[in-house]
């Protein structure tokens, strides 16, 4: 684990045909400036995973307008302001794999769990499960699913101490912790930094081992300074 | 088995959205964890008595979600699943997004509370896509919402805008989930599935022969069980966990 001083640096590693997982549940843990400097990187041709296909002009809907996403993942792609990623994929420029949500997640967790796959109910029965394993265990239908994993993950906590542990604030949390466990290299952006032995270890929601790479980008504008 | 001629006409008129919002509510029992969904299920909220102690989910991950936050409450790193900016109540948790769903897949909620295109008479729900060609296909939590809970409860009209009934024999429209709806409030009647068959509750500004003759499904009575005929006592009985 090391301590980058810039967003730069913090995504200057990530190559070109990666796979990519994006946390972030609308602006709630979103790692914006992550994403800016990998859009200043320059890295192409990636894959991407977050639960939305980017929204408005900037952050992720920028890096796909830019046509450097060749495949995104995700639970939730048309919103009424998706309008970057709806044009590629009506072009043809972009593929698209639609997850329920919960198995979005779940196959995230399960990646960074070491799970070769799990039997889950949700999709049973619905053309999202087309094509897919089944099995029918005391009496509940399932779909087989297999773990999502990711070359890098760029997510947003609130706090890192010295050695990479995380807090989060509120319903930021998101795909946060998951996204970390599931990537070869996870890179976190902070808004503030604790020496260690300053964050209660019972409070640590992420615990260092699953973090490569920390940048602290304080915001003035988030609320909650006190907590 | 009971007769359609036993189900009680409850009001003289169709049920407004409020007064369906309301009539959920008051089924909710004490003490339950439940899921309001996106639209028009999230309006039960607003009728849900304090004193009941009715804790909400919202699968972005928090459990005791508030009212919705204005102006100087408003924080960027508290929102609900429709990314609508909440307040927290005494009691609220936070949870990663692999945990919420765990929580909903695991049965731990008792009741969601959802919205729909079409229900089947045997449950099965279509409210994720029309099926429209060309359609960017979006799902979000449906799926998971719908087959999580111990109970899925569905609130609709009960026709479409060109008169189509939305309660029907087979959905035409691609299935969200399987045999999942127990209940259907709607502007109308409220409906019971169970094992196939789909027992009016309750009726408003209709009778229930009158719907049997609209409505291409299997329609009886209402259920003969304790607890589920009217919506008087409901409210007070203890939550399931």
């Amino acid at each position: 684990m090391n301590f980058v001083t810039s967003a730069e640096e913090a995504v200057r590693g990530i190559t070109d045909d990666s796979t990519v997982m994006i946390g972030g549940f609308g602006v709630a843990g979103q790692p914006v400036e992550l994403i800016d400097a990998l859009i200043d990187q320059g890295a192409t041709g990636l894959t991407v995973v977050n639960n939305n296909a980017g929204n408005g002009d900037v952050g992720l809907a920028r890096l796909i307008a830019l046509g450097r996403v060749r495949k995104i993942i995700c639970s939730f792609p048309r919103q009424s302001d998706s309008w970057h990623f709806d044009e590629k994929y009506r072009a043809g420029e972009i593929e698209l794999e639609v997850v329920p949500q919960g198995n979005l997640a779940e196959r995230i967790r399960a990646a960074g769990a070491g799970i070769g796959a799990f039997f889950t109910p949700t999709g049973y029965g619905t053309e999202l499960a087309e094509g897919k394993e089944t099995r029918e265990i005391d009496g509940v239908h399932y779909v087989l699913e297999y773990p999502l994993r990711a070359d890098f993950a760029l997510t947003k906590a609130w706090t890192s101490d010295d050695v990479g542990n995380l807090t989060y604030r509120k319903t930021a949390r998101n795909f946060g912790p998951i996204m970390a466990a599931a990537s070869s290299h996870s890179t976190v952006q902070v808004s503030r930094r604790v020496s260690a032995g300053d964050m209660d270890p019972e409070a640590v929601a992420t615990p260092g081992i699953y973090v490569d790479t920390v940048v602290n980008i304080p915001e003035a504008s988030t609320k909650g300074q006190d907590s | 088995m009971s007769a359609l001629s036993t189900t009680p006409r409850t009001s003289d008129n169709a049920l407004d959205r409020e007064a369906m919002a309301r009539l959920v509510a008051e089924d909710i029992p004490a003490g339950a964890f439940v899921n309001l969904g996106i639209g028009q299920p999230t309006k039960v909220s607003n009728y849900l008595d304090p004193e009941h102690g009715v804790t909400l989910h919202t699968e972005n991950g928090m459990l005791g979600m508030g009212p919705q936050a204005h102006d100087e409450d408003i924080d960027p790193d508290l929102i609900n699943a429709g990314k609508i900016p909440v307040k927290e109540t005494p009691g609220t948790s936070y949870f990663h997004h692999a945990d919420s769903f765990a929580m909903m897949r695991g049965g731990h909620l008792d009741i969601c509370v959802l919205g729909a295109f079409q229900v089947a008479q045997n449950g099965d729900l279509a409210n994720w896509s029309t099926g429209a060609p060309g359609a960017i296909p979006a799902v979000g939590g449906a799926m998971d919402l719908a087959i999580g809970a111990k109970q899925t409860f569905v609130m609709m009209n009960l026709r479409s805008k060109d008169g189509t009934p939305k309660l029907v024999r087979e959905c035409d429209f691609p299935l969200t989930g399987v045999g999942c709806v127990s209940r259907v409030y709607t502007d109308a009647a409220v409906f019971e599935l169970a094992d196939g068959v789909v027992h009016v509750r309750e009726t408003f500004g209709i009778d229930a022969q009158d719907l049997a003759r609209e409505l291409d499904v299997d329609l009886q009575g209402p259920l003969d069980t304790e607890g589920t005929g009217n919506t008087s006592g409901a409210g007070t009985t203890t939550g399931t966990r």
